[in-house]
């Protein structure tokens, strides 16, 4: 048996269907995963996620020591704003990708489950000369209520668990959060639709999931919660980057912040190389996405034959792949050559031609590359 | 437990198979199946007229999380395809049994029927 959520007893009266995700007991669907999905997309849909790991950071040296500890830069924020960021090791490789947020006091991480124990042991080899508190914050479930109607259903619930009302809520920036009384609200998720992630004492979040549920929110597993990352072209740690990879070749350069130069988080020797080195390689890896209209399912591990513009061949890996519900046809992400001008998959024996698009497929319910 | 109708044959990839009155034989996947698979996609069919031997490739199946190989029961030639499924894969998953039969073989070695498995031994494989 597998660690539990406090929302275990939830999901069984939904009739989840549970499997081990990195040492958790979770739902991967309940009735049928098409539907969750199209729940999230077209009304709202809720996700037990619980099982990553909040770590709150306090003392007065919270910032200098996030600016040193991540390669996005936490100085950028604005109060009760959150940021996207990688945390890199020496050599520039991926450990984890992390949201935070920052607090009147301090910041929240929020990191992966699968990754709890090293990141924690990372983070705390690093914080010589900083003073510096790092808190697990074990006591809070996690609730991502996410689709075209999360806010609006959740916003009056939440009258009843803190002081916060109906129009701070609607009044909440994408990207931003707000909190009282022990809930917090960050108006972020990981679906391609507007929606809140809700981090709140466990008895509140038992109660308040089945208050969703007689509301209408859908309960989604991690089955859905992937198909919908994917189609909304998100990352997910493990398969589209890990410490081998590089955040340049992961479509993450965006949440790498070079200036100021005197700022020296980990990794930015090591990245500076890399970025030097691949200006002058025109078949350095990038991450794209990949379109199948035909039919078939592109899965993470396949290969991708590519044509290059100097005439060569190369070859690249779907690091992840799914039929997409939304768009009824297969999508991915591959990292292959940044020259590449055309792609092939090689799927039964068969070379199947794929687009190449930039990463993002399904963005607010509706398809976003052409 | 899934439903396993008994008066089915069941092979150990998760295949039924009924035979029917002019002893050629209907083929689908079991409930369990579909189970494990989730939402299917898409199903490669097989191609009516041709001959297949025990254990060949049959057809794909693609859900949402999985491909996966359905093997020929038994050997012989094809003799019809449910062509509906081109379209409607999902009836795989709301009647295995039924509407989401895949096709139908004229068996060439019936002796190959006795090698099948009933819905007890096949519910034991599963457990």
């Amino acid at each position: 048996m597998g660690k539990r959520t406090a929302l275990f007893e939830n999901h069984q009266q939904s009739g989840a269907k549970l499997v081990d995700f990195g040492g958790w007991d979770m739902p991967i669907q309940y009735s049928s995963l098409m539907e969750e999905h199209r729940a999230v997309r077209e009304q709202a849909g809720m996700f037990d996620v619980s099982h990553m790991t909040i770590v709150d950071i306090t003392g007065p040296d919270a910032k200098p020591w996030l600016r040193h500890l991540l390669a996005n830069d936490v100085e950028r924020l604005h109060p009760n704003q959150a940021l996207y960021t990688a945390m890199l090791n020496d050599e520039a490789g991926v450990i984890d990708d992390l949201i935070v947020y920052q607090r009147s006091s301090g910041y929240r991480l929020v990191v992966n489950c699968a990754t709890r124990e090293k990141d924690l042991a990372w983070m705390n080899s690093h914080l010589a000369n900083f003073d510096v508190t790092l808190t697990e914050r074990s006591d809070l479930s996690i609730i991502a209520v996410q689709g075209p109607q999360a806010l609006s259903i959740l916003a009056p619930l939440l009258l009843n668990y803190s002081s916060l009302t109906e129009d701070s809520l609607s009044g909440l920036k994408p990207f931003y959060a707000i909190e009282a009384d022990s809930v917090f609200v960050g108006r972020t998720g990981y679906t391609g639709e507007d929606g809140a992630e809700l981090m709140l004492p466990h008895h509140d979040a038992q109660r308040l999931w089945d208050e969703l549920l007689s509301a209408g929110v859908k309960p989604a597993g991690l089955g859905a919660r992937d198909t919908l990352r994917l189609e909304a072209g998100m990352n997910l740690y493990g398969h589209d980057m890990d410490e081998t990879v590089s955040p340049l070749a992961a479509n993450m350069a965006w949440t790498v912040v070079w200036e100021p130069e005197e700022r020296q988080f980990i990794g930015r020797a090591a990245l500076e190389a890399q970025r030097e080195q691949r200006q002058e390689q025109p078949s350095r890896q990038v991450l794209k996405g990949l379109v199948m209209e035909t039919r078939g399912v592109l899965r993470e591990g396949l290969t991708v034959h590519c044509q290059l513009d100097d005439g060569s061949e190369a070859q690249g890996l779907i690091t992840s792949g799914t039929y997409s519900p939304t768009l009824k046809h297969s999508i991915a992400l591959a990292r292959i050559p940044a020259n590449t001008t055309s792609c092939e998959v090689e799927l039964r024996n068969k070379r199947i031609p794929v687009r190449i698009v930039r990463p993002g497929f399904v963005r607010f319910g509706k398809k976003v590359f052409d | 437990m899934s439903d396993l109708p008994s008066e089915l044959h069941y092979t150990a990839t998760h295949e039924w198979i009924r035979v029917e009155e002019d002893h050629s034989v209907t083929i689908g996947i079991t409930d369990h199946a579909q189970d494990l698979l989730g939402d299917i996609v898409f199903i490669e069919l097989p191609e009516e007229g041709s001959t297949v031997a025990a254990k060949d490739e049959l057809s794909v199946i693609e859900s949402v999380k999985a491909a996966s190989d359905i093997y020929a029961p038994v050997s012989g030639e094809i003799i019809a395809v449910n062509e509906d499924l081109a379209d409607a894969p999902e009836t795989v998953n709301s009647s295995p049994y039924e509407e989401g039969w895949i096709c139908r073989i004229l068996p060439s070695n019936p002796a190959e029927l006795e090698e099948l498995l009933d819905a007890d031994t096949y519910a034991g494989m599963c457990e």
